[in-house]
């Protein structure tokens, strides 16, 4: 087959893993501190969307101004949310809590709508849509943001984890109640790291409101979110940026190459044999720690 | 009424080990099956079709899922798959004149074929992995039903069930109809009550509440979790059957989604894990929620004058369903299971709440 199509579809894949790495870092900022699965970040990306949306039309703000204030709001709505819903279910059995975040899911994604309707709004952040020529290889210029946006929060994330706030976050991904026994406030570490996944979500949000169009659609990304999040070990952030890469390569050869076959529509597919495939061969992931239970 | 524990004294085995113990429950069983099967009589035939009948087959699909989770407490993101699985098949074996009944059991044996695969998944992992692989198997499964034409018969089309014959006879009735969704109904809710008394509910309950120590005991652990999925997928199955040649009449690959699934879950965890009676209550309340809530919703705007447009109409019912699992699950995480029962316990005794046990 075509080589050079392979290439293209690789390197464009990876760009736009690198963007499911920005919904899998909400994820994975979250399972760190408190061990929750959020299966509500594909909602609360769709809900930044909105309300960087809401920002500009309402207010008439420039979109730069838009984000960080819709970053700011998302802070304390990711608060809020665990101060209300989760708080009080820690130390209940996981289903309860799987089931509160996809409670969590269910409501975000009506009331947006019933707020802001189901049509779907284009966000321009200023990226041209023409592609970006690299050789012989056509880059799309809104993934390339993307990914270096990713890569970024990556660093920023990096950075912030030596800290002594991240210190704090760390002390209590690793062991809260020996945190607690040393005087960490662990519930507020937790609510922080809500609130961070939460201003990560706007990030998501705003680009692949962009490449995308606003709507319902973008809290599909939660599928790719937790398979890039699981890939790459749900406590490791480093990981979701590898497995991004990984999932954005496979996904785009492997169904670039099943979509003539079967007629299409194979992407859902692939990304769900590659959570079945990490759970069955490597459950922790790329870089998570091992102490899952076997059975 | 009052004190209705007074005057029972369990004096041999089989007495303490009833179903119903207490007299006054017996009562009240025998008055709610009388109400049931005299429903056609007393129910207008719309009520009974679009609201008696979807409830009893929700009610032993979620009873199936409450097997799974509430018994065994092992996760099952994907149950929708399995009904799905169990009606194509049926439907595919009624269209090649297969008799109904035979073909109802073989979509009951197909699904449950296919839900071993999934427990292959719960021998490896357990807790969230789990969940997030069944999750994982119910989108490849969505994606098989709608894209393989053989089973769907192509991308969006529909396929019609044939009539439903029971025994050689069309049942097409409304109350016939009622009927064979209730004998169904009836046969999963007595196969549960029983399962509780029996070596294989108190296996899987061991299991749930710790597989090791289940095996330090002597409970294979590993064959408790294939049973248990095997037959709830088969109850799954034949549920998932029983909708389509009584409700939908014919089949969708949109009626075995993700979000069925997710609404299955909803039926269980309302209702409360474990709690047969609660099953009935959480399918109740997730399936009559939305319309008891639209038509309130519409009084509402008629009387206050509150105009609201249509899209916010079509949402705020899913955004009160997302709401209303996040309040349960804070409020009494044990489900309308726990609520009745806290209710009974308290009318057993009263009004001698000390002598309460």
């Amino acid at each position: 087959m075509d080589l050079a199509l392979y290439g293209e579809l690789a390197v464009n894949g990876a760009l736009s893993g690198l963007m499911y790495s920005l919904v899998a870092m909400g994820i994975v900022l979250i399972y760190k501190s408190s061990a929750v699965p959020n299966l509500a970040q594909g909602a609360m990306t769709m809900l930044s969307a909105y309300v960087v949306l809401a920002i500009t039309s309402r207010f008439g703000a420039p979109m730069w101004v838009a984000i960080p204030l819709a970053m700011g709001t998302m802070f304390f709505v990711g608060m809020g949310i665990e101060r209300v819903a989760l708080r009080r279910l820690a130390g209940r059995p996981i289903v309860m809590i799987l089931m509160m975040t996809l409670g969590l899911d269910i409501f975000i994604r009506a009331t947006s709508m019933a707020i802001w309707g189901g049509t779907t709004r284009p966000m321009s952040i200023g990226i041209s849509a023409e592609p970006l020529f690299l050789g012989p290889l056509l880059l799309n210029r809104a993934s390339l943001v993307g990914a270096v946006v990713a890569i970024a929060l990556f660093v920023i994330f990096e950075l912030f984890f030596r800290t002594r706030m991240g210190i704090v976050l760390r002390a209590i991904a690793d062991d809260y109640t020996a945190s607690w026994s040393v005087g960490i406030s662990v519930d507020r570490g937790v609510a922080l790291s809500w609130a961070m996944s939460s201003a990560v979500a706007t990030t998501a949000g705003v680009l692949w409101g962009s490449v995308q169009g606003v709507d319902q659609s973008l809290s599909l990304l939660l599928l790719k979110g937790v398979t890039v999040a699981v890939l790459g070990g749900l406590d490791s952030i480093g990981g979701a940026i590898l497995a991004g890469v990984l999932l954005g390569i496979f996904e785009a050869v492997a169904s670039g190459y099943l979509d003539p076959l079967v007629g299409g529509g194979s992407r859902d597919l692939v990304v769900a044999a590659a959570l079945i495939l990490t759970i069955l061969i490597r459950p922790h992931g790329l870089f998570g720690r091992h102490d899952i239970e076997r059975i | 009424m009052l004190f209705r524990q007074a005057g029972i004294f369990h004096t041999d085995y089989a007495a303490a080990r009833a179903l119903f113990p207490v007299t006054a429950d017996r009562w009240m069983i025998i008055i709610l099956l009388l109400l049931a099967l005299t429903a056609p009589l007393t129910m207008s035939s719309l009520a009974l079709s679009t609201n008696m009948l979807p409830w009893l087959v929700w009610t032993s699909a979620a009873l199936g899922l409450n097997l799974i989770l509430g018994w065994a407490g092992q996760f099952h993101f994907g149950y929708a798959a399995i009904m799905g699985i169990g009606a194509y098949t049926a439907v595919h074996g009624a269209r090649n004149g297969i008799p109904w009944e035979i073909a109802v059991v073989l979509g009951g044996l197909m699904a449950t074929v296919i839900g071993i695969v999934f427990a292959f998944a719960a021998l490896r992992v357990k807790g969230l992995y789990l969940a997030l692989s069944t999750l994982a198997l119910q989108f490849v499964m969505d994606w098989v039903i709608s894209h393989v034409p053989a089973i769907s018969g192509g991308i969006q089309a529909m396929l019609q069930a044939p009539a439903l014959r029971l025994l050689g006879q069309v049942v097409a009735s409304d109350a016939g109809l009622y009927y064979v969704a209730l004998g169904w109904c009836l046969m999963v809710t007595v196969l549960m009550l029983n399962l509780r008394r029996t070596a294989l509910g108190r296996a899987l309950v061991a299991v749930r509440e710790k597989d090791f120590a289940a095996a330090v005991i002597g409970v294979h652990s590993l064959y408790y979790k294939l049973v248990a999925f095997a037959t709830s997928s088969f109850i799954g199955g034949v549920s998932g059957a029983i909708l389509i040649f009584t409700f939908y009449h014919a089949a969708t690959p949109e009626q075995f989604e993700v979000n069925v699934s997710i609404q299955l879950l909803a039926m269980v965890i309302v209702g409360g894990l474990g709690s047969i009676i609660g099953s009935y209550f959480g399918a109740a309340f997730i399936l009559l929620m939305p319309s008891l809530l639209n038509s309130l919703i519409a009084w509402l705007a008629h009387h206050m004058g509150a105009s609201l447009g249509v899209e916010a109409l079509a949402h705020i019912p899913y955004a009160v369903y997302g709401a209303l699992i996040i309040i349960f699950l804070l409020v009494e995480p044990m489900g309308l299971g726990k609520m009745y029962n806290n209710l009974r316990n308290y009318l057993l005794v009263w009004p001698f709440g000390y002598a309460r046990k």
